[in-house]
């Protein structure tokens, strides 16, 4: 038995055999062959393999995932079948006498170099599929397993070296129960997507795919941060207890789900949640959340290959509006680029796409796709409690500019008979410490804030979030962004407007005391968070966290800042 | 031998699915089948061929069938075009 050191991504314990999503090792050796006809037929023999295969992908996909991620393995299927791809590997095969892999390899790679070629973005992608479709025949062909989420039949951990969105995408969440990666941090997508399917996490443990084999039995401990590989039965029984123990708080907590967020001295906040799309209302009706304080519509826009229409996301709007029943529910506008991209977009490679051409700053540009999505957003107002919010705002201007474009699309509208709600609040996310040092100036015009912590923290501290090597500055208890979370909510209170949070510190549990002392209004996180914060907002005091805040924001380090929230609040 | 000439209608061109689907409905049959767009031809049987050839929205394309089953095969890929709004 051996054990792995990594980061507590989402809490709970899992139990189950290990199944790595890993690039299978498919090298191979150049070899002539005596027989050519037999091996031809080792070759179709691997096509009939992959096809089979293939089918059951996609039929999985079709019923899981819908028929637009289906129609992505039926194009494979053709790959598959394609006379211009398959008669020059026989040929290949017969006239050169040479191994069905190196055939397969060489003709393959032609294709492939040709469609990278293109000048076109979506051609440029076909190769993708060239090389992912050469890689099922070669495993065949090698005897060797390639990893097929969605073909997972019985419960397993997945083992990763990180996980992107398709990977999750495809996962099934009846049998998945737990991950661990390599890499990635808290604020990861793994880590994110893990919390949202409410599943056991461990992320950044730097070997898990070095240290586990398929198949191994492995408990990932999502509370401390560990991954045992192989325990031994008094280990097993030890988390299994752990495991019964945790289920029990959490049965403890869900007595909380209907109940308001109110501190021991009777402070009211609101506990909402953040959302990616509307099958995740789900979670947050169940874990009682009082609304949703972020609504991230890049979804609507990611994994296809064209803009989503009017009617398309007035749909999901409208559905999220409806599933909150009249609760407040805050909708990001599109913020693509930095990390996350959109391919049909076609925009350049940028040296810096954190500091780049994205969010707010792409909507004003490109003028037709923001558009789109206000009118959509304005037809589906009257369904719920709509609140429009914009990222990535540094300037007044901007905010002026997206509000101007706001009540042009709502005035269109009306005209055109549309029924459109008269009382939707206009906030803006706080990122760039710009905005939060002029808070004061755009608390006088906008309706509401939210703190985007992930980013304000990233802007301030000058520290790419994405680089492990300085990630020992993302440091959200320091007092300089302690300092600039105040600013924002001081100057929201003075004009009489709300000022939330939707960044992952919203909803930790060294943070909420500390932002409860600062006086924020709104905190929103992930939904499986929510009951765990009540129930700790329900034994602080209000009034002890305003001088623990107050004391924080004098302090010099990080740590001290922690070292006082240990104490005070008791954690 | 047949052939038809039509105009590409639909918005993204004939990529992705409807590149899919005309592949498909051409693989039924017999016939040698033949995409022609901008004096390159390709086998209308393989994805890769037609994907490759980028036919967006406005161009004229040309389908050549030829094969014992030739006439059924162009209607059926008419058929296949107009259903799917992709031509005309």
């Amino acid at each position: 038995m051996s054990f792995l050191n990594g980061i507590a991504a989402s809490s709970g314990i899992a139990i189950a055999k290990a199944y790595r999503l890993v690039e299978p090792d498919l090298s191979f050796d150049k070899k002539t062959v005596e027989n050519a006809e037999q091996e031809v037929e080792r070759f179709q023999a691997a096509l009939a393999e992959s096809k089979g295969e293939l089918e059951v992908i996609r039929d999985n996909a079709h019923k899981d995932l819908g028929a637009d991620k289906a129609a992505i393995f039926d194009a494979h299927l053709l790959v598959l079948s394609d006379p211009e791809l398959i008669s020059p590997i026989e040929d290949k095969i017969k006239t050169d006498k040479v191994n069905a892999e190196s055939a397969l390899k060489e003709t393959a790679d032609m294709f492939i170099t040709m469609f990278e070629q293109m000048d076109n973005e979506y051609m440029k992608e076909r190769a993708a599929d060239i090389r992912d479709v050469t890689k099922r025949i070669l495993s065949h062909l090698l005897g060797v397993q390639i990893a097929n989420p969605s073909m997972i039949a019985e419960e397993v951990i997945i083992i990763a070296e990180d996980l992107t969105p398709s990977d999750t995408a495809q996962l099934n969440r009846q049998f998945v129960k737990g991950f661990t990666t390599d890499i990635g941090g808290r604020t990861s997508h793994s880590a994110i997507m893990a919390r949202s399917m409410e599943i056991p996490a461990v992320v950044g443990t730097k070997e898990s795919t070095k240290q586990i084999k398929n198949g191994d039995l492995v408990i990932v401990d999502g509370l401390k941060g560990l991954v045992h590989i192989n325990p031994t039965p008094e280990a097993i029984a030890e988390y299994e207890e752990e495991h019964r123990k945790f289920e029990e708080q959490k049965a403890e907590w869900a007595k909380l789900v209907n109940e308001k967020s109110v501190t021991a001295d009777g402070h009211h906040v609101e506990l909402a949640a953040n959302i990616g799309t509307p099958k995740d209302l789900k979670g947050v009706v169940e874990n009682g959340g009082e609304g949703v304080g972020l609504y991230r519509t890049e979804f609507l826009y990611m994994g296809r290959d064209q803009l989503p229409t009017e009617d398309e996301q007035f749909e999901s709007y409208k559905a999220v509006l409806e599933g909150m029943s009249g609760k407040p529910v805050v909708v990001r506008t599109l913020d693509i680029g930095g990390d996350k991209e959109l391919p049909y977009l076609n925009l350049p490679k940028e040296m810096n796409p954190f500091l780049g051409f994205r969010a707010i700053r792409l909507c004003l540009e490109e003028q037709d796709m923001f558009r789109t999505q206000l009118r959509a957003l304005l037809r589906a107002s009257t369904y719920g409690n709509l609140k429009i919010m914009f990222p990535m705002i540094a300037t007044l201007e901007e905010f002026r500019q997206g509000k101007a474009i706001l009540e042009e699309e709502k005035q269109k509208l009306v005209s055109e008979g549309a029924e459109v709600a008269d009382n939707i609040e206009i906030g803006i996310m706080v990122e760039i410490p710009s905005t939060a040092v002029m808070a004061d100036q755009f608390a006088k015009e906008v309706d509401f804030f939210s703190v985007g912590t992930n980013d304000l923290i990233q802007y301030t501290m000058a520290a790419d979030r994405m680089n492990e090597r300085v990630s020992y500055l993302y440091q959200p208890y320091n007092p300089a962004i302690l300092r600039l979370v105040k600013m924002v909510i001081d100057a929201a209170h003075k004009e009489g407007k709300w000022a939330g949070m939707c960044g992952e510190m919203a909803g930790d549990e060294t943070a909420i005391p500390l932002l409860l002392g600062l006086g924020l209004d709104e905190f929103s996180m992930s939904a499986t968070s929510i009951l765990k914060a009540r129930s700790q907002i329900s034994r602080l005091n209000k009034k002890d966290m305003e001088s623990l805040a107050e004391k924080a924001l004098h302090m010099n380090t990080a740590e001290e800042v922690v070292q006082a929230v240990k104490e005070i609040a008791k954690l | 031998m047949v052939q038809k000439q039509f105009k590409v209608t639909a918005e993204t061109g004939i990529h992705a699915r409807p590149a899919t689907m005309l592949v498909q409905a051409a693989s039924k049959f017999d016939s040698e089948i033949h995409l022609e767009y901008k004096e390159k031809k390709v086998n209308l049987k393989s994805i890769m061929g037609v994907m490759s050839l980028g036919v967006g929205q406005g161009a004229d394309i040309t389908i050549i069938a030829e094969g014992s089953d030739e006439q059924d095969a162009l209607n059926s890929l008419e058929e296949t075009l107009k259903k799917e709004g992709l031509a005309e």
